[in-house]
């Protein structure tokens, strides 16, 4: 066996609480990445794996501190070398492709420049070359027309080609190790998979060593060979992604595994319960206990070791043969049926324009773009039905929810609420209109008022629609919170005393407070960790079924949409391209846009692999004739795709594909392009 | 982007007209008219109709607005209403010595409060950081007439160093007004520095401590290189504005430090037309004031648009 590459042994990092004492965010970490092997490092949010892998560059963010242990890259400790020492290093032999590349590359500086200053510090490569190795970068992690792309600015590019960018970036100093922390988060799933496609010809090819840092377990799936789990600062299990993936020996792996939503199921995920420990607070025993299914006394005094097992692995578990009889998947309620037949919102040929005709537009009588953001949209959602809207980012879906929500207003069609026509605008809509009609945002940080009590958050919609006071306002505000499965004492609490979860919980009571008929969901989960999720995913299906609430869910993720909805949209640059049931959408025939999406779907299993068939290219607005998805269809027929308007093709059950290409023909199963 | 400049312009110029209907329409809303002012007790019957007459005050007040506009557009702001003089020529010169001596104080306090900005910025928290910082808000706390008293009394009183008050004549050229403008520069130096400092100081906070930053640092970029090349073309950006804004504060008439040392700029000028209720001086001076505003905050913009590339490219993607 070779030499380690990167190599941590008891390393503890901790940072000075309020109250003086040194609170601990990583605890006696052991860990070693050898040469061409690539680790995944996944956790919940807060579990340290950020802390890690940045600490195996020898940097850690402001307030936090080395409590013990070393950090070794290549034999040498990263703690121990002065700044010009790191300096060398970093960015060289040793590079880190962040998280969020838009915030991460500099905003005044153009990608050409960014990428040479990393081969002047680095490279060892006369300035005249500069220029033509960096094209060279950008043409290597598949950025299309280098030269171009040379010139930019960090903002004129896609989120896509932003990561490209920061990638090229840390090749540039021909790197023997990359720490990529969390670097596709917040893409879309296409051009995600298309990312860590990339990613894993890279390494093979170059025999890089690889520190990935993931909530996403299929994203870890596809290019990690081993995976090290993270929870309150410690590795509670480390082995073969194989062996973590599909039969882990520690429960809180397994409870993970459970929580997230499958393509292939349609069942809901199960919720792993409570919250991981904040530093500081996990006690003499295993820092797990409280969730844990198999907790035992022994468990709650004694703190297990990292033990190995015959399979290879190592785990922080005292009773790992337990561990393995819980579920890993497949265990959750299917969502019930509970639709009606009355129709609650009708869309009719609604479009919706982003572009305002400017003051000298209006001067001058002029109008604005002629092709609508989102156009001639149709659709019905029945009382007690959950339509999911899904999409890449740009695709309209939330554009929509806001138009329905009348924070939009339309361009054109109808939107219908029962039988009467709802005016556009929340202005003209009756107070009980705006009552029947809630959105519940994506991020509750932004959502919620952050100077506001939890009950006077509830109180407003309390008063507003219904008038109430006094002790009738307490005791129904306590009901509320009670039906999404928070305590009464949570009413004092401010929104910065709660978890992610506790928080959308509380934006989904304050919609509940209305007593409302449709709710609007605008990516409520993606904020939030896969447990969490799961456990909120739970939550909107035990309302819908308790309330007959009618929902539409809008997400990019399909897996979370299956868990959830009796129907589906796919929508492409604002235009429908499928509708119907769930389990048609998902199955055969598909829509060549829905095909695309599945098939880049990362699952948590390193034995499935994506297809995909269509390149992530980004359009920035629709075309203005034909299918909207004719630029990138891997089935385009030919110029009929970019002249006509394609028809709907009606399925069974009330499927419709709006493409040229008839059902049968699409049922056929597309293979990947090369390449 | 030429499309968007000619926008800003036009934009700026329909400002400048709605203040001058306002500027007009207040003057003649108020009591008294040039005339009044000018004959005092003697303002009834027959002189005052003559006045009114000779002067075209008794037109319909539109056909007043217009004539004024057109005439301010081609540089004549009118006679002032005490001696008859041209407004242009008394206000050209006032307006040069308020250039003057906010050029002085600009190209101190400028560079003096950037450079200190960084370095309280960078050096957060320690002593250099609390001391310039606890400094500025003092600056900025006590006001102008209080710190100019304190200087005359220091350096032209006790010491001797410099002149206290301002004797130069307002058509002087600028060289003569050395070394008396000193004091007063200083005084205009120590607010706009403060304003800036602060200003600077959190924006460098913020970029240092973004995600940019912390890129480059594990990108192995050296400390001062990230400092210049990665840091500061960011965190200056929100300074051109903030300097925008003073630079027409300094213009629009330091009233206070210019009364204080009795020095010959706009903003003397104003008072005493007001005192004086010469109504067209008054007017003139606000008509100017306010484009200056204008013009300078314009200024700001595009060159914040020119230095900031993201907002060039949304300009350029509205074309």
């Amino acid at each position: 066996m070779s030499a380690p590459m990167i190599e941590i042994a008891g390393l503890s990092v901790g940072f000075t609480g309020r109250g003086g004492a040194t609170l601990p965010v990583l605890r006696d970490i052991d860990l070693t990445v050898r040469p061409g092997e690539s680790l995944g490092l996944v956790g919940e949010s807060g579990s340290g794996k950020s802390t890690l892998a940045l600490a195996a560059m020898g940097y850690l963010k402001r307030g936090l501190r080395r409590l013990g242990g070393s950090a070794r890259f290549r034999g040498e400790d990263m703690f121990a070398k002065s700044r010009t020492e790191l300096e060398a290093v970093r960015g060289g032999k040793l590079a880190l492709i962040p998280q969020n590349s838009g915030q991460s590359l500099t905003p005044t500086l153009r990608i050409g420049a960014q990428l040479g200053e990393a081969l002047r510090l680095h490279a060892g490569l006369p300035a005249d070359q500069h220029r033509g190795r960096v094209l060279d970068l950008l043409g290597q992690v598949r950025l299309p027309d280098p030269e171009a792309i040379f010139d930019r600015f960090p903002h004129e590019l896609s989120g896509g080609q932003q990561q490209r960018a920061a990638i090229a970036m840390a090749l540039a100093g021909a790197p023997d190790a990359l720490l990529l922390d969390e670097p596709t988060t917040g893409l879309d799933v296409t051009t995600q998979a298309h990312i860590l496609e990339l990613l894993r010809d890279l390494a093979a090819a170059r025999g890089m060593a690889m520190v990935y840092v993931s909530h996403d377990l299929g994203a870890i799936a596809r290019v990690c060979d081993r995976v090290a789990v993270m929870y309150a600062g410690e590795i509670v299990l480390q082995g073969s992604v194989r062996q973590v993936l599909k039969a882990p020996a520690h429960p809180y792996a397994r409870g993970l595994l459970a929580s997230i939503p499958r393509l292939s199921d349609p069942a809901l995920p199960v919720a792993l319960g409570g919250r991981p420990p904040a530093p500081g607070q996990a006690g003499a025993g295993c820092a797990f206990v409280d969730r844990c299914a198999i907790a035992e006394p022994r468990c709650r005094g004694e703190h297990p070791a990292l033990a190995p097992l015959p399979t290879g692995d190592a785990v922080r578990c005292h009773f790992p043969d337990r561990a393995q009889m819980l579920p890993i998947a497949g265990q959750g309620s299917a969502s019930d049926d509970t639709r009606g037949d009355a129709p609650v919102l009708t869309l009719n040929d609604l479009s919706i324009s982003y572009a305002r005709p400017g003051l000298f537009d209006r001067l001058l009588g002029r109008d604005a773009a002629a092709v609508p953001t989102v156009a001639d949209v149709s659709l019905t959602v029945r009382r007690g039905e959950t339509l999911g809207l899904v999409g890449e980012s740009g695709s309209g879906k939330s554009t929509i929810l806001k138009t329905v929500a009348g924070l939009l207003g339309a361009a054109g069609g109808e939107i219908r609420f029962e039988d009467t026509l709802l005016p556009r605008v929340v202005e003209r809509r009756s107070p009980d209109q705006l009552r029947r009609i809630q959105l519940v945002f994506q991020n509750p940080d932004d959502s919620l008022n952050p100077r506001q009590t939890v009950a006077e958050i509830l109180e407003q919609p309390l008063k507003l629609y219904f008038g109430l006071s006094g002790q009738a306002l307490h005791d129904r505000s306590v009901a509320i919170l009670d039906r999404v499965r928070l305590g009464a004492h949570y009413l004092d609490r401010l929104p910065g005393q709660l978890s992610g979860g506790e928080k959308q919980r509380v934006a989904i009571a304050r919609a509940f407070a209305a007593e409302p008929d449709l709710v609007l969901c605008d990516e409520v989960t993606s904020a939030l960790d896969v447990s969490v999720q799961a456990a909120v995913l739970d939550l909107l299906d035990d309302l819908k079924r308790s309330q007959g609430t009618t929902y539409i869910f809008v997400s990019h993720d399909l897996a979370v949409v299956r868990a959830l909805s009796d129907r589906v949209a796919v929508l492409y640059q604002g235009r429908l391209c499928e509708i119907g049931p769930s389990a048609r959408v998902y199955g055969l025939p598909s829509h060549p846009y829905t095909e695309v999406l599945l098939g880049a779907v990362l699952e948590p299993d390193p034995d499935i692999a994506p297809r995909l068939t269509a390149d992530d290219v980004v359009e920035l607005a629709p075309p203005a004739r034909g299918c909207a998805f004719q630029r990138r269809c891997p089935r385009k027929l030919g110029s009929i795709c970019e002249t006509d308007t394609p028809p709907w093709r009606m399925g069974d059950g009330g499927h419709a594909v709006r493409c040229h290409i008839d059902l049968p023909d699409l049922a056929a199963v597309l293979e990947p392009s090369a390449g | 982007m030429l499309r968007m400049l000619l926008r800003r312009l036009f934009l700026g110029a329909v400002t400048v007209v709605i203040v001058s209907v306002i500027i007009f329409a207040g003057v003649e809303i108020l009591p008294g008219d040039a005339c009044t002012a000018f004959l005092e007790r003697e303002a009834q019957g027959r002189l005052l109709e003559n006045c009114r007459e000779a002067q075209g005050l008794n037109r319909p007040a539109a056909e007043r607005y217009l004539d004024w506009a057109a005439s301010a557009l081609r540089g004549d702001l009118g006679v002032s209403a005490n001696g008859g003089v041209s407004i242009a020529e008394l206000v050209g010169n006032r307006l040069k010595n308020s250039l003057l001596l906010a050029a002085c104080a600009l190209g101190v306090g400028v560079p003096l409060a950037i450079v200190l900005g960084v370095v309280t910025g960078l050096w957060r928290d320690r002593w250099i950081d609390l001391l310039f910082s606890t400094g500025a808000i003092f600056a900025m706390t006590i006001p102008e007439f209080v710190s100019a008293t304190v200087l005359i009394l220091v350096f032209s009183v006790w010491l001797g160093w410099l002149p206290g008050i301002v004797l130069t004549s307002a058509g002087a050229p600028a060289s003569e007004f050395f070394p008396e403008i000193l004091l007063p520069v200083i005084v205009l130096a120590m607010v706009m520095t403060a304003h800036i400092l602060r200003m600077v100081r959190s924006s460098v906070i913020e970029v240092m401590a973004g995600d940019y930053v912390q890129m480059a640092t594990l990108k192995g970029v050296p400390y001062w290189r990230i400092v210049f090349r990665h840091a500061l073309p960011n965190a200056l950006l929100p300074a051109i504005n903030v300097v925008a804004l003073t630079v027409a504060w300094l213009l629009g008439g330091v009233v206070v430090v210019e009364v204080v040392f009795n020095y010959p700029g706009l903003g003397r000028m104003m008072i005493d037309a007001i005192s004086d209720r010469d109504l067209p001086v008054v007017q003139a001076i606000a008509l100017i004031v306010a484009t200056v505003y204008v013009v300078v905050n314009l200024t700001a913009d595009l060159l914040t648009m020119v230095l900031n590339p993201r907002l060039r490219t949304h300009y350029m993607r509205q074309r």
